[in-house]
């Protein structure tokens, strides 16, 4: 009677593009996102997640479009986030059609920012994502894992693990861990990462970073993760939902 | 997709007081065959062949809300005349007799006996696609009683309104038909009471099961 561990397939877009690149750079042009989210929805896909990377508001605002035309077209849970800064930017997606937001940046400035959420929407919207790195030599955390921004260009010397935990407590209805170091490469989730922010977290998790195979969703679904997002081995095709599904089922796993 | 049926869509007004994604929740009625209207017109409620009402958020700020348009006035007006409604997620929680969060009580409307308390299970809140165990005579639920729906919670009614009623001696003329779901302890997925329904999960977010779900309400108007 449990719940299904969750797929989540991640668009990033750009004024309207899906895109993805390596590390958050080299952008590639992936596609069109409602379609992408419908093809994901038909896949059997369990939510869908837009990151909204564009840098002009122009390119926000688009956004906004892409994600009502993809809530007329996708009855799956939607997602979005990537450069929300107030409960006003929240209720705008929310209207927009988005049924969770994704806080990053700001929340790490301005902590309080996922209390108001949660308080004005519930905890249930607030995703705080998480650009979480291994700590270069120089910048050590207690737990060995920092906080990025700015795509993982920046260090915060905030220890990442702490911070989720904080995050969770301050009213966050979900963890999204993105490790920068895996992001884009396809060489497997940070496992280790994941399984120190498992140990803290009792909100739902979502591991993200570096899928390639579906060996390495299996791998990261036994730290106990809820949910594991990947976007670059969907939109090229090397991975469809259903493959990954079947190889979690087959390691025991509940899917949908 | 499914092949709607013809002749006239059946009238659904989604009750508009402010709470949460109501989009979805329009587009997946329309989908399911109705003339879907987003509105808190008195009017418009009271004519239309079935209401939803739908609710994200805190209990008591959803009941603060719903009040504040008179959907209390509006529901119970509707169910004198035996007229539909559909509650859902917090707009199920809304219908039972009280809501409690961070230890402040706030009422409900009081259709059903029961608590909506926080969910006892190591990981809340509760998101994510589970199973239900579906009674007999369901309506709702038919032809997809095996199915999972797409529910995001932190709070449930973990007691049978049902048990509770026969407990205080009433014999309603049909007594709530309760489905349940488990997330660290059993709570209430989903009632069907007579011209009164109501879902925990979002049946607007569960792909075509929630779908089938909507179309068997839409159809049962």
């Amino acid at each position: 009677m449990s719940v299904a561990l969750r797929v989540i397939p991640c668009l990033d877009v750009d004024a309207g593009r899906v895109v993805k690149g390596v590390r958050f750079e080299g952008l590639r042009d992936a596609g069109d996102p409602v379609e992408l989210a419908r093809r994901y929805d038909a896949e059997g896909a369990d939510e869908i997640t837009f990151l909204d990377v564009s840098a002009s508001s122009d390119g926000r605002a688009t956004t906004l479009e892409t994600v009502t035309a993809a809530a007329e077209q996708v009855f799956v849970p939607l997602t979005v986030g990537g450069g929300v800064r107030s409960v006003a930017d929240v209720e705008a997606l929310l209207r927009a059609g988005a049924d969770k937001v994704g806080v990053n940046t700001a929340a790490i400035a301005r902590p309080e920012l996922i209390t108001d959420i949660a308080r004005r929407f519930g905890a249930q919207v607030v995703v705080v994502s998480v650009d979480a790195r291994r700590c270069p030599a120089g910048t050590p955390t207690e737990s060995g894992f920092e906080v990025t921004t700015h795509g993982g260009r920046r260090g915060t010397g905030l220890d990442a693990v702490a911070w989720a935990a904080e995050a969770a407590d301050r009213g966050a209805g979900e963890i999204l861990l993105n490790s920068i170091d895996a992001d884009g490469t396809t060489a497997g989730f940070d496992v280790e990462m994941l399984t120190a922010v498992r140990d803290v977290v009792d909100v739902p998790l979502v591991a993200s970073g570096g899928a390639g195979r579906v060996e390495d969703f299996v791998v990261a679904a036994a730290t106990g993760v809820d949910a594991v997002l990947a976007a670059s081995v969907f939109h090229f095709g090397t991975l469809s939902v259903g493959e990954v599904k079947d190889a979690l089922r087959a390691a025991g796993h509940v899917v949908r | 997709m499914p092949v709607e049926t013809p002749g006239p869509r059946p009238s659904v007004v989604v009750l508009d007081y402010g709470s949460g994604n109501t989009h979805s929740a329009v587009r997946a009625l329309e989908r399911a065959g109705a003339d879907v209207t987003l509105t808190s017109s008195p009017r418009a409620v009271a004519a239309a062949d079935g209401l939803v009402v739908p609710g994200v958020g805190a209990f008591r700020a959803v009941m603060e809300q719903l009040l504040a348009v008179r959907g209390d006035q509006l529901i119970e007006r509707r169910l004198a005349g035996g007229r539909p409604v559909l509650g859902i997620c917090v707009g199920l929680q809304i219908l039972f007799t009280e809501g409690v969060e961070h230890g402040e009580r706030t009422d409900g409307l009081g259709q059903w006996p029961g608590s909506v308390d926080r969910l006892d299970a190591p990981i809340v809140p509760h998101m994510g696609w589970s199973p239900v165990r579906v009674p007999e005579g369901s309506v709702l639920f038919e032809g997809v009683e095996h199915e999972r729906f797409y529910f995001v919670h932190s709070y449930g009614v973990q007691t049978d309104p049902a048990a509770a009623l026969a407990a205080a001696g009433e014999t309603p003329l049909s007594p709530p038909l309760v489905t349940w779901a488990e997330h660290g302890s059993p709570f209430v997925a989903a009632v069907e009471n007579g011209p009164l329904s109501a879902t925990q999960f979002h049946p607007e977010k569960s792909g075509d099961a929630g779908a089938r779900l909507l179309r068997n309400w839409v159809q049962a108007l």
